[in-house]
């Protein structure tokens, strides 16, 4: 279960939105086939009837009382936006070409 | 450096504090003899991202002016402090060491620098980490690795290397760390400094930029004890914004720091966390350590905890998983880097390729790591099972604390390595969280101690000491009564010991 294959970490790489050069497709395929071997281990503890511990403290159903706090100043959120636009984030177009 | 700047940048933050308090040196000396060290010597070292001299000055003058008035200070007034740069600091950048958040201004401040505020803290400026905090030596950030003031061709540790760096160059008194896997105890070992990993929930994570949610917290770095205790009573207590911050009194920590006392306590010494795989000159600084222990009066029992031989492989499978969710938000939309905005890619292809150009090959290798093992097919196999690992590690440590009030290892397997030795080979890298990790999967707390100097290599030597959850005072009980200890056989703190750069 621990060989990943070129193919494999291509898609991964395209799940994970990370436009990979060949280079590293060829390194990583190589390192993570290392590590998954490594990280493999923990399938050797019998674990069938252990409960899985998601986070450390377990707590439930925070809440807080309903009080309205400042929201962030818009002009510095938008001072550190990479584009902006009638004081909105412009963002490229969000559908294919052949949806458009 | 005039001498005296030479002496201040030497003190306790404790010291500092109440000779500034008392009037003997002003905030605004104390803090333009730390700039003038980082002027001096951070070419070199590299601790710092970022130096906030100017809002340093003013803050400190604030302080000034606040005493002359007569206003009550806190513990830590007009101290100066280094923060690493995966905390939010209104208006100034944070990048956490990745490229994808060159120029950041966030417009927030976390929960932590607020507090350091409020406390009437100096802060200098923002620390050097691997990138997103993703390793063990500081040699992934974006921005070019730390060096490590004991030998300036190894590492400092890593990911918090610039705040362990920073302390150990005495360019700060005091600095804050973030510790998802060993990353404040870990550096603290390899530059002869103290770190504390707090209670998980202990400190709040609001303004943190998280790399895995259900491990990260902050905690401080000093150069003894008491310094940590002091900065870890500042930072830490409930925070609404923080929903898995626990509503709980923040246990006594300075009050334990000045006791120091180990007579009647239990010591448990992890039988996994030793032995194979870990360095002699370690051991034998570790076992003398011991040894000290048991003439001040604990009593040291053997505990096995077995599950912790799986812990390495858990954490690399359930931090991976976590982080590649919480990147997820690095999409170059709202903040941070965008690249490919040509007119023509669209939303997603401008994505790919922000992420592709703003990460760097540690965080594309876990985000990759992570995607794997939350998809369908190797869900349970990988990150299921890691959990309940991770619930079998936790109820090692349960276990253990019935046996031992406090457990304690080496908090890293070697002393500091070379720069370039590890950081193209992943897993030799991992294993120097392999004494840390177990401590941030259980969620309970624990601190690292300088412990003398290996034999082999001249080079720090840190004692990890593991207490249960919320029993953060354990830590410096002990850590205080062996710091004394160690101090009367040397005659100095370790620290002292450090090459003069």
């Amino acid at each position: 279960m621990t060989a990943i294959t070129r193919q494999e970490v291509a898609h991964l790489a395209k799940l994970a939105r990370l436009d990979l050069t060949a280079t590293e497709l060829d390194h990583y395929a190589e390192q993570l086939a290392v590590i998954l071997q490594s990280v493999a281990r923990i399938s050797e503890v019998a674990a069938d009837d252990i409960p899985p511990t998601s986070h450390p403290v377990p707590v439930e159903n925070v809440f807080r009382d309903d009080i309205a706090y400042p929201g962030l100043d818009r002009a510095e959120v938008f001072a550190s936006a990479p584009a902006t636009q009638d004081d909105r984030f412009r963002v490229p177009r969000i559908l294919d070409e052949e949806q458009a | 450096m005039r001498s005296v700047d030479a002496d201040l940048i030497r003190q306790p933050a404790s010291v500092l504090a109440a000779a500034i308090s008392e009037g003997e040196v002003s905030s605004l000396e104390v803090t333009k003899a730390h700039l003038a060290r980082i002027t001096e010597v951070d070419e070199r070292v590299h601790a710092f991202l970022q130096v906030t001299g100017e809002a340093a000055l003013a803050a400190a003058e604030l302080v000034d002016e606040k005493r002359r008035a007569g206003a009550k200070l806190g513990a830590l007034a007009g101290v100066p402090i280094a923060v690493k740069d995966v905390l939010t600091m209104r208006g100034v950048p944070t990048t956490c060491g990745s490229k994808i958040l060159e120029g950041w201004r966030p417009p927030y401040d976390s929960t932590v620098v607020a507090r350091l505020r409020a406390a009437d803290m100096v802060i200098l400026g923002k620390t050097n980490m691997d990138e997103f905090a993703m390793g063990s030596s500081t040699e992934h950030s974006a921005y070019g690795p730390t060096h490590n003031p004991w030998d300036l061709t190894r590492i400092p540790g890593g990911s918090g290397g610039g705040s362990a760096a920073s302390l150990a160059a005495f360019e700060a008194p005091l600095a804050i760390g973030t510790d998802t896997g060993g990353s404040i105890r870990q550096p603290a070992a390899v530059t002869g400094t103290v770190g504390v990993k707090p209670t998980y929930g202990g400190v709040s994570r609001y303004g943190l930029v998280a790399l895995a949610s259900s491990l990260d917290q902050a905690g401080p770095c000093a150069r003894s004890v008491l310094d940590a205790a002091l900065l870890h009573s500042v930072i830490a207590g409930h925070d609404p914004r923080d929903s898995t911050s626990i509503n709980a009194p923040v246990p006594d920590v300075v009050g334990a720091a000045n006791r120091g006392d180990v007579r009647g306590l239990r010591i448990g010494l992890v039988k996994e966390l030793s032995g194979a795989g870990y360095q002699a000159g370690v051991l034998q600084r570790f076992n003398e350590a011991v040894e000290l222990l048991q003439g001040l009066g604990a009593e040291v029992v053997e505990v096995s905890c077995p599950n912790f031989d799986y812990a390495l492989g858990a954490y690399y499978l359930i931090l991976p998983a976590e982080a590649s969710s919480n990147l997820a938000r690095f999409d170059g939309m709202r903040y941070g880097l965008r690249a490919g905005d040509d007119g023509s890619n669209s939303v997603e292809q401008v994505m790919s390729l922000s992420r592709e150009a703003g990460f760097g090959a540690e965080v594309k290798r876990r985000i990759m790591l992570g995607t794997y093992a939350l998809s369908s097919g190797y869900y349970d196999a990988y990150y299921g099972q890691a959990q309940k690992v991770r619930t079998l590690i936790t109820r090692d440590f349960n276990a253990a604390f019935d046996k031992a009030d406090v457990l304690i290892s080496p908090t890293a397997p070697t002393t500091a390595f070379k720069i370039g030795e590890k950081v193209d080979d992943p897993l030799a890298m991992y294993l120097n969280d392999i004494a840390t990790i177990p401590v941030n999967l259980a969620g309970n707390c624990a601190m690292s101690l300088p412990v003398g100097l290996a034999p082999a290599d001249g080079l720090p030597v840190g004692l990890q000491i593991m207490a249960p959850p919320m029993a953060d005072d354990r830590l410096y009980l002990v850590g205080s009564a062996l710091e004394s200890a160690l101090t009367d056989k040397w005659g100095h703190l370790l620290i002292e010991e450090v090459p003069s750069l």
